[in-house]
């Protein structure tokens, strides 16, 4: 049998990786990382730039990147734009993206 | 005293390994925290401490207007006169720090007065600078020149409102003042990892085009550069960290080949797994291929990361190209002012009576006369870290939450105007207004980032003794 079949077919993706996310300049990276190598697999095919991207548009973001880092099962997402000005000039209580990660891994994954 | 000599700047030989440890990843980071790492792991051969974030030299440039002889991280000199028992000990620990921020040479001073005043004036005392780049930036503006490396703009749109603009150096001129026998080497701005690089180089005698072994390093600089980040802190497995109270800051061993082991001391809180090294590898990172440094261009693609023993774990793997041609410059220029106020609102439908009393507050301010330039309204408890993004708790459901109104303007007037409105919420506002007990907002300057590239071929970094 298929691992990837074993997944539910929506989850809320924390229960499958762990994330971190961080500031560069006025855009964020967030990184995605799988619990274990079958559960990137699952990450690789559903959890699109498209996907990252429309699920952070309020915060008006820009065109996202998303990086495969196989040696670490990790997908990195680049997010343009996403704190509305940055560092010191963004008015958001999260001008640095640090809420970033927790925020992903609340999203639910359908296939 | 046979302490002193031991302790003074006899180049170690060249060991296997070699023990870097970061107890100091931002400025206001905990100032105890040099002196503890120390004390639990005296075998270090090089202690780092990163006191610069993107904006925080503008914070420093106003302190140098106010005193020209400050502009330097002053919490690092309490940090060096709270490690003089240890240097009396005879700890051979050497110290790379970016402390000097504006200042390099100041803070050098400063640091060499309180040694010699607690009897280690025989320490020897680098300084790294040339980075300000701030008067070639002045007279080379032209049209192509300096542009805005995420907006592309020409750096004429903010040029008469510059503050600092600093060059990030590389290890080369810390390897240098290493290698000539620097205890303390104290620099402007350099990239973060290289204040890593740098003790390795000199350390195992490498080449600056060893590029393989420089990525690893740069790894190893890049994975303790934020401190308990890569012991447990800032996990998304947090709950499950142990001693959360007490996280050891990260010590890297690095090998002559570049490869490195995470690892903190025995005896701390926190973990080191395969899961904190992760986390901490990405932080911040974009093309993962691509991490671009003034070392070399460093990929992480053929990296591995495994678990060698508790709270231990190997890293290797790094591949190395030459660096950019450039160097990257972090500039900061005036951007009018802001403010923050915050009030908690209880009961039913808070947010509702929260956002009715953000937008009466900005109402009011538009009544005295400043339509501000910018505002924002945010219900913190209702998913404000994320606005817009669906929350699991409907807004409607929430019995509480913290209404902050931020706003900026180019009038310092606009923005004071705005400070006495939050107060008289108190009165006006619903029943359930509570919190204001720390005054009205203070009014800050706003200082915007402006990064972009400078050929090295400008500039020339500087490795000195200081004159004792």
């Amino acid at each position: 049998m298929n691992p990837v079949k074993k997944i539910p077919s929506a989850i809320r993706l924390g229960q499958i990786a762990f994330a971190r996310s961080g500031d560069k300049g006025s855009g964020a990276n967030v990184a995605v990382f799988a619990r274990a190598p079958e559960k990137y697999e699952f990450l690789r095919k559903y959890l699109t730039a498209a996907r990252v991207q429309r699920y952070f548009k309020p915060l008006g973001v820009g065109a996202v990147q998303r990086y495969e880092v196989t040696n670490l099962h990790a997908l990195n997402f680049v997010l343009p734009n996403i704190l509305a000005g940055g560092g010191s000039r963004s008015l958001r209580i999260d001008a640095q993206g640090k809420t970033l990660g927790q925020a992903i891994l609340e999203m639910k994954l359908k296939r | 005293m046979p302490s002193e000599e031991k302790s003074s700047s006899q180049q170690p030989a060249a060991s296997s390994t070699c023990r870097i440890g970061n107890a100091q990843a931002f400025w206001g980071d905990s100032v105890d925290a040099p002196a503890r790492l120390v004390s639990q792991q005296p075998d270090l051969d090089y202690l780092t401490l990163d006191y610069l974030a993107e904006v925080s030299l503008s914070i420093l440039a106003i302190q140098r207007e106010k005193d020209p002889s400050l502009g330097y991280a002053r919490d690092f000199v309490e940090v060096v006169k709270s490690l003089v028992p240890h240097w009396k000990k005879g700890v051979k620990m050497r110290i790379v720090t970016n402390a000097g921020g504006l200042n390099p040479e100041g803070c050098a001073r400063a640091c060499r007065d309180a040694l010699q005043k607690a009897g280690c004036g025989h320490l020897k005392i680098w300084v790294v600078d040339g980075d300000d780049v701030l008067p070639i930036i002045r007279e080379r503006s032209d049209e192509a020149s300096f542009r805005n490396l995420e907006s592309d703009d020409p750096i004429k749109t903010v040029l008469d409102r510059l503050v600092t603009a600093n060059a990030y150096f590389g290890a080369e001129p810390i390897a240098q003042a290493l290698k000539a026998g620097a205890d303390l080497v104290i620099t402007g701005r350099v990239a973060d990892p290289s204040l890593v690089v740098g003790p390795c180089i000199a350390h195992f005698g490498w080449s600056a085009t060893d590029y393989d072994r420089i990525a690893g390093a740069t790894i190893a600089g890049h994975l303790i550069e934020c401190g308990t980040q890569a012991t447990g802190g800032f996990s998304t497995d947090w709950l499950s960290i142990p001693g959360r109270d007490d996280i050891g800051f990260p010590v890297v061993e690095v090998d002559a080949g570049g490869s490195c082991v995470v690892t903190k001391p025995a005896g701390t809180g926190g973990c080191v797994s395969v899961p904190t090294v992760k986390e901490q590898l990405l932080y911040e990172i974009g093309d993962p291929d691509n991490y671009l440094s003034p070392d070399a261009t460093v990929s992480f693609l053929d990296l591995s990361v495994k678990q060698a023993g508790k709270n231990r774990v190997r890293v290797k793997g790094a591949l190395g190209r030459p660096p950019p041609d450039s160097y990257k410059v972090s500039a900061t220029y005036r951007d009018g002012f802001r403010a923050h106020g915050m009030l908690t609102i209880y009961g039913r439908d808070a947010v509702k009576k929260a956002r009715l009393c953000g937008a009466g507050a900005l109402q009011r301010v538009k009544r005295a006369g400043y339509a501000l330039e910018r505002s924002l309204v945010e219900c913190l408890g209702a998913g404000a870290s994320v606005p817009g993004v669906k929350q699991a708790v409907p807004e409607s459901a929430l019995l509480e939450t913290v209404l902050r109104i931020g706003v900026a303007d180019h009038r310092r007037e606009a923005v004071e105007r705005f400070s006495k409105e939050m107060a008289p919420l108190v009165t006006c506002g619903p029943q359930g207004v509570t919190g204001y007990a720390v005054g009205r907002p203070k009014v800050m300057p706003v200082f915007g980032y402006w990064p972009c590239l400078i050929e090295k071929r400008h500039v020339k970094p500087s490795a000195r003794r200081l004159e004792s």
